[in-house]
């Protein structure tokens, strides 16, 4: 499983944990006091409304948002957050799977797949020719591209919703990612292509990983997760087991949370 | 996961070509409409286009604008622009020239310019990347600012610089090679350290990436902060690189140099075939469509076309290159062009007002 560019892995029991963790964009407090743990083969569904605050979650777990205050454990251990980044979080062997949002539109798959950790020689020039090579091997061996006219040259411009979900599943394997960041990976994919998300969220169960998994179909969330955690107005407002929460019952939490000033605490 | 999960049935018909399958000639649009140039200047003005003076003399006056061309390139990569550079002539040049005559000390009149020029690059990138005004707009502010400290530095006046004639510093930058201008030799340097950078290098890639996205940029971890920063310095080192050579080749400053030249560098790059919304550069391209800038009005004029044309016929080529780029890469977008055509259409108008100043 490690492919010799990570550290060999101690035993650990959270993934990532977030203890009083706060994020705040100039007087606006997006995050406030997130406490939050994930084990190293949980399914966690991230569930709440528009603005409630998990996209700046995830984006606070996986460096590209800088958190106000709080900490921060990766594998057990503590993490400095003002030196922590994406590069950090990719070296930690985080992935974040977006469907809109992770792939560079005019740019061919060899770019897409290794941009921000290029295989360069020491002058920062790039191996074309491996990223090219390991573009295809990524799209034939695991994605079953081969003979539907997909290369490593093709740009993500061209691909469907479901190919270009595909391709950041991919790179996600091939970086053989311990924590998978799955952000609304279904909307607007055909069913056949909503199966394959649901396929491989499976996978990451079964594979002994970990993810986060940000949906709103909350039908899909309640069926795979092992644990459901809705943020509303950048709190926790619950975290509970699906068995524990039917889908009725948390389709009518969820709607009482919408209510003004419902008073829920959790 | 088994490959067999993710595997897509639907088989797709690729929109390409039959005529531009398979490897692409980076920058063929362009380089048919330079040479169809070539040739009409060759048919109707023989005896100019046959002789080698006329090329000489394109090799010397282009390098200094086709250099501008290739760093704007990288900027217009990153979906960003620089309209200070015409500045950066000027500052640069008389920092150049300050120390060629008063300190007697060309060489470290070289590195002035580059610093100079990097400075003016550096404040453009904080005000860019840091502070966040959009660079179309800041980079107007910052022209007047170093233009108008230029123009205080030299009081408005003129620098001859006889002395530097036959000195190594000219002979290397603004001499002969095997009796080709040397500025040609430069500008084919940072032509091919700038293709390399911008399609091969990890600092090109992730200025494509900001230009797609900026967003996605900072989700695939690129620093889009520090990395724009960079680009407007470098652009400004190189924009002071292309002023010294100016300089040094006229052995004279000119209070009013740069003046003139933002519509034509910024014409080289978007003929060249790069795309204004960022995200797709074409370093060849550049290179083409400034040499076809060069070269249009003095063509124009040997062919004994009235000179009064030479702005309908730039206007008339810069068209039909871009119709040309666009209909050859990507026939879909026919319709996007239409709309960028309302805005750039207009640039002999704009040229003329641009050169009254």
């Amino acid at each position: 499983m490690t492919s010799g560019q990570a550290l060999p892995q101690p035993a650990y029991t959270n993934i990532v944990e977030a203890e009083k963790l706060c994020v705040s964009f100039g007087p606006v407090q997006a995050l406030t006091d997130i406490d939050l743990a994930i084990g190293k083969n949980d399914i966690v569904g991230l569930i709440g409304d528009n603005g409630a605050g998990k996209s700046t979650l995830i984006k606070a777990l996986t460096g590209v948002v800088r958190p106000s205050s709080g900490r921060l454990y990766i594998r057990d251990q503590p993490v400095d957050l003002g030196r922590y980044s994406v590069r950090k979080a990719h070296a930690l062997r985080f992935e974040t799977v977006y469907q809109e949002k992770s792939l560079g539109e005019k740019q061919p798959l060899w770019r897409n797949f290794f941009a921000g950790r290029q295989i360069v020689n020491r002058f920062g020039f790039i191996n074309v020719r491996e990223q090219r090579r390991i573009a295809n091997e990524i799209l034939q061996s695991h994605l079953g591209f081969r003979g539907v006219g997909i290369d490593a040259d093709s740009t993500v411009a061209n691909l469907s919703g479901g190919e270009r979900q595909g391709i950041a599943i991919g790179r996600a394997m091939h970086f053989d990612a311990d924590l998978i960041i799955l952000d609304e990976p279904t909307t607007a994919l055909a069913i056949k292509e909503v199966q394959k998300v649901l396929d491989f969220v499976r996978w990451i169960k079964e594979s002994g990983r970990a993810a986060i998994y940000i949906e709103h179909n909350l039908a899909h969330v309640h069926a795979l997760a092992d644990r459901l955690v809705v943020l509303d107005r950048g709190r926790i407002a619950a975290s509970v087991r699906p068995a524990e929460l039917s889908l009725d019952a948390l389709t009518r939490f969820l709607i009482d949370l919408q209510q003004p000033k419902a008073g829920i605490a959790a | 996961m088994s490959s067999a999960r993710l595997r897509h049935a639907a088989s797709r018909a690729r929109p390409l070509s039959p005529l531009f399958a398979g490897k692409k000639l980076e920058g063929l649009p362009i380089i048919v409409v330079f040479i169809a140039l070539i040739a009409v200047f060759t048919a109707l003005a023989p005896h100019v286009f046959l002789r080698w003076p006329i090329y000489d003399s394109f090799l010397v006056t282009i390098p200094p604008l086709l250099i501008i061309s290739l760093g704007l390139t990288l900027v217009i990569a990153a979906g960003e622009i620089d309209l200070s550079f015409p500045a950066v002539i000027q500052f640069s040049g008389f920092l150049f020239a300050f120390c060629s005559l008063q300190l007697g000390l060309p060489w470290l009149g070289l590195i002035a310019a580059l610093l100079g020029g990097a400075l003016v690059g550096f404040v453009n990138g904080i005000l860019v990347a840091v502070v966040g005004v959009p660079s179309i707009i800041i980079t107007i502010g910052t022209s007047f600012f170093w233009s108008g400290v230029a123009t205080v530095l030299c009081g408005g006046l003129s620098y001859a610089l006889p002395g530097l004639e036959n000195t190594p510093i000219a002979n290397i930058f603004a001499g002969k090679l095997l009796g080709v201008p040397a500025e040609a030799f430069w500008a084919l340097g940072v032509a091919v350290l700038g293709w390399f950078v911008l399609n091969r290098h990890r600092f090109g890639e992730h200025l494509l990436f900001i230009g797609d996205s900026r967003s996605v940029a900072e989700v695939l971890g690129i620093n889009v902060r520090r990395e724009r920063i960079k680009l407007f310095t470098l652009m400004g080192v190189i924009t002071g690189f292309a002023s010294f050579m100016l300089t040094i080749q006229n052995l004279n400053y000119f209070a009013t140099q740069g003046q003139g030249t933002l519509l034509s560098a910024l014409a080289g790059v978007f003929i060249g075939g790069s795309s204004v919304f960022g995200g797709s550069a074409t370093m060849v391209g550049s290179v083409f469509g400034a040499l076809i800038i060069g070269m249009l009005e003095a063509g124009i004029v040997a062919t004994g076309v009235a000179g009064f044309w030479v702005e309908v016929i730039v206007g008339l080529v810069f068209i039909v290159a871009v119709v040309l780029h666009i209909a050859v890469e990507s026939p879909a977008s026919l319709d996007q062009l239409r709309r960028r055509l309302a805005v750039r259409g207009p640039r002999p108008d704009q040229a003329t007002k641009e050169e009254i100043p």
